[in-house]
């Protein structure tokens, strides 16, 4: 057993209400210095839509993550290495600029330069590349509430193995539903972007799971870009070097939660200390699609069993963060209870950031009563759980989305969410709790205490509950060969080094 | 001292030290400056047009010319039977066209898109419009003064060893036409802007890509305990 210790995010994504606050609060941290404007290393898309860049899940057209071969081992779907050098010249799998937005801003000088008139002046769009008036036809959240809309929700890749029955029943109008998914840097365990780098300047920190570019190393031949399937790298085009997610580390080093998750106002992100077993890696992402979520969780271990706190010490993991990983609200949701999900685990990158699926679509089928009126409210909750299909965001959208379409994974974490939604709707409202509600929660998998931390760690968790974050040592780490002062003053984003363009 | 000794001694005397160092320097003590400074994500139809031929008619032709340099013998056993002559200048010929071809297009993209011309500096102009001078007076050479392949070995083969040798004799190329003579000083032109320009990429081919291990994982300190192959 070879322990690491993993930061992870978990989004729950019940809770999110397409705000876009953690994409400003990035953007703000990182990307606004010229070539990165159009970077959005977290953005929130509405689902079932097209996402951000556009179709970024059509791996067919951009060849992103790992496949399996037949003889059960994985080859990048980009390259191999020979042709990875031999697409030097031209990358024939880069999404263009119009495949995410070209960048804009407007020309606000206008509203003071405009001579006297009779009609309002205006301040009109310009590119932020050629700095030239433009028509705005695409932005970073373009599709945002476009749901049953034949652009945008239509050709959502995730709906091709949607049973054409349910899909149509999506497009009539008063069962059109969608969700949010906020997306970041997945931080894999078995990244392509580390794996298609020609220069090997991508790399994955083995304290905390942090991926990084090292931008010294990088020379710009943006085999990242197409190679990670998420489409979270992304090219400079004034400095030629890519750029992505850093998990705000610095923030995460002086005991900080990332800016997304610190401002996240539906707090609907974790943050937390996820241990695992690097020798399960090569395994685990390589079995067969019916068992990759399974796999992949089966690699995180259990941060309470005696014989994994001490491999973990074996294996170098600090005590600090052995703790932290006990604590961590993502072990919890993740793997105690077992209704947090990878984004796309058929891509076999192993992402390391979590969703719980979204149950209130679910709900609100019955609850207004649109799609089936003639259930008593009484019975509901029964109803609903025994029968999950005749759900309003089709459950097998959800599959797609989060269990590379078994929809058992997605079922059982339904299933518990409503379970446990049922039995504190009985304690609150009706004192107290009946047989079969108990019944329910049983059924579901879950008991009565785990449904009281379950409720208390998804609604009134206080900041140092969703955010754990043990101590760095980075001090430790680096005084041996850097003087800690030599960048005192210095935080933040720059340029150490002016870039040819 | 003629003109002939000033390009063709002291000028690649200055450039070709001052280009090593400089790039050295750079690659070294500079790292973030370089990259290929791809314009790919602003655009990507002309560059596929332009880039793939231009750089493979390019490389191979370099390597053609690296050959006759290092390896002349071979060149001269090749080029006895007249059909393998007249193979490899044809070769050569249609790979210096497909360069010329792929360079007119990027020259014609880097005008005519105007995302492209937001990222242009004069540094991509001037390498751009060197290179097009290098390939079209190399084509012409081609043409004009067959059979190139062989007498490169006799006058630039010796000519460039004794250069390298530090016994130099400029006086090999002194009766060559003017427009080979462009075609060769043009080199030199190259080699100055080397290192100031996104030319530093041509010495980052990533080879190690061919048996790096595919993931990279780094310890910011080493654990002591730290016992089997992490990396
Ligand atoms: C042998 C390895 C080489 C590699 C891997 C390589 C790779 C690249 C790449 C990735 C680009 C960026 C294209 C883009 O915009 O996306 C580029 C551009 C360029 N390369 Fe190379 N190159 C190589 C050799 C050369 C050589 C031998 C020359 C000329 C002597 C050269 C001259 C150029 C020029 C002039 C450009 C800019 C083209 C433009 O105007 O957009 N390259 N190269
Ligand atoms: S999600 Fe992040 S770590 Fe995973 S492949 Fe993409 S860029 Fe790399
Ligand atoms: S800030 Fe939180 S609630 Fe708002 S969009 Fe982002 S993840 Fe959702």
């Amino acid at each position: 057993m070879n322990v690491r210790a993993h930061m992870s995010m978990m989004f729950h994504l019940d809770k999110c209400l397409g705000c876009h606050t953690c994409s400003v609060a990035c953007k703000n941290l990182w990307t606004d210095p010229r070539g990165s404007e159009y970077m959005w290393w977290n953005n929130v898309e509405t689902r079932p839509g097209t996402g951000y860049p556009t179709l970024w899940e059509d791996q067919e057209h951009f060849h992103g993550g790992w496949v399996r071969t037949r003889a059960g081992e994985l080859k990048l779907r980009l390259h191999s290495r020979v042709k990875g050098l031999a697409n030097l010249f031209y990358n024939p799998s880069l999404p263009v600029i119009d495949d995410y937005y070209e960048p804009f801003t407007f020309r606000y000088q206008d509203l003071f330069d405009a001579p006297a008139g009779t009609d309002q002046p205006t301040a009109i769009p310009i590119s932020q590349i050629t700095g030239e008036p433009i028509d705005i036809v695409s932005g970073p959240n373009w599709d945002d509430d476009l749901a049953g809309s034949a652009i945008y929700a239509r050709n959502d890749p995730n709906l091709e193995s949607v049973s054409a029955h349910v899909r149509a029943q999506l497009d009539e109008i008063e069962r059109v539903v969608f969700t949010y998914v906020p997306r970041i840097c997945n931080h894999c365990l078995n990244p392509a972007c580390v794996a298609a780098c020609p220069s090997g300047a991508i790399y994955k920190r083995a304290e905390d799971g942090v991926v990084l570019v090292n931008d010294t190393k990088c020379r710009g031949w943006r085999m990242c870009v197409a190679a990670c399937p998420y489409k979270k790298v992304y090219n400079n085009w004034t400095t030629g070097k890519s750029e992505k997610c850093i998990l705000c580390f610095p923030r995460l080093e002086t005991g900080q939660a990332p800016g997304c998750a610190h401002s996240c106002v539906g707090r609907i992100r974790y943050v937390g200390v996820l241990l695992y077993d690097a020798d399960k890696i090569p395994s685990a992402a390589s079995v067969p699609t019916a068992d990759l979520v399974h796999s992949q969780l089966s690699a995180i271990l259990d941060p309470h069993d005696p014989k994994v706190v001490a491999a973990a010490e074996a294996s170098g993991v600090d005590p600090g963060w052995v703790e932290a990983a006990g604590r961590s609200p993502v072990y919890r949701f993740v793997k105690e209870w077992g209704i947090a999900l990878p984004l796309h685990p058929e891509y076999r990158t192993m992402a390391m950031m979590f969703y719980v699926p979204p149950l209130s679509p679910l709900m609100s089928t019955y609850e207004d009563g649109l799609a089936s009126p003639d259930v008593h409210p009484a019975h509901t909750d029964f109803d609903l759980s025994a029968d999950l299909d005749r759900a309003r965001l089709p459950i097998e959208y959800l599959a797609n989305l989060f269990s590379a379409g078994d929809v058992k994974p997605v079922r059982a974490a339904l299933a518990k969410m409503m379970a446990v939604r049922a039995f504190k709707r009985r304690e609150s409202v009706e004192g107290s709790v009946d047989e079969a509600t108990l019944e329910l929660l049983h059924k579901a998998g879950s008991s009565a205490r785990e449904a009281e931390e379950m409720y208390r760690l998804t609604t009134l968790a206080s900041f140092q509950e969703r955010f754990v974050i043990p101590k760095y040592h980075r001090e430790t780490q680096i005084e041996g060969h850097v003087d800690p002062l030599v960048h005192k003053g210095s935080a933040g984003r720059g340029y150490l080094q002016a870039s040819e363009r | 001292m003629n003109w002939n000794t000033i390009l063709f001694l002291l000028v690649p005397y200055a450039v070709v030290p001052l280009a090593v160092v400089a790039s050295a320097y750079r690659l070294l003590y500079r790292p973030y400056t370089v990259s290929s400074l791809s314009s790919q994500i602003l655009e990507s139809r002309k560059l596929f047009w332009g880039s793939i031929s231009f750089h493979w008619g390019l490389v191979l032709v370099l390597t053609g010319h690296l050959v006759a340099l290092l390896l002349p013998r071979s060149i001269t056993l090749w080029n006895a039977a007249p059909i393998r002559l007249y193979l490899l200048e044809a070769t050569g010929l249609a790979l210096g066209l497909w360069a010329l071809a792929g360079g007119a297009v990027l020259a014609w993209r880097r005008y005519s898109d105007a995302r492209v011309r937001a990222v242009t500096r004069p540094a991509d102009v001037i390498v751009l419009v060197l290179l097009v001078v290098s390939m079209v007076t190399g084509v012409l050479t081609a043409t004009l003064y067959s059979f190139g392949s062989s007498w490169f070995t006799a006058v630039f083969t010796p000519y460039l060893w004794s250069l390298a040798t530090l016994r130099p004799r400029p006086e090999l190329v002194a009766d060559l036409p003017w427009l080979v003579k462009l075609h060769a000083f043009n080199f030199f032109l190259l080699a100055a802007t080397f290192p100031f320009t996104r030319l530093v990429h041509i010495v980052t081919l990533p080879l190690g890509y061919l048996y790096r291990p595919w993931q990279l994982v780094i310890w910011a300190r080493r654990p002591s305990r730290d016992t089997g192959a992490r990396r």
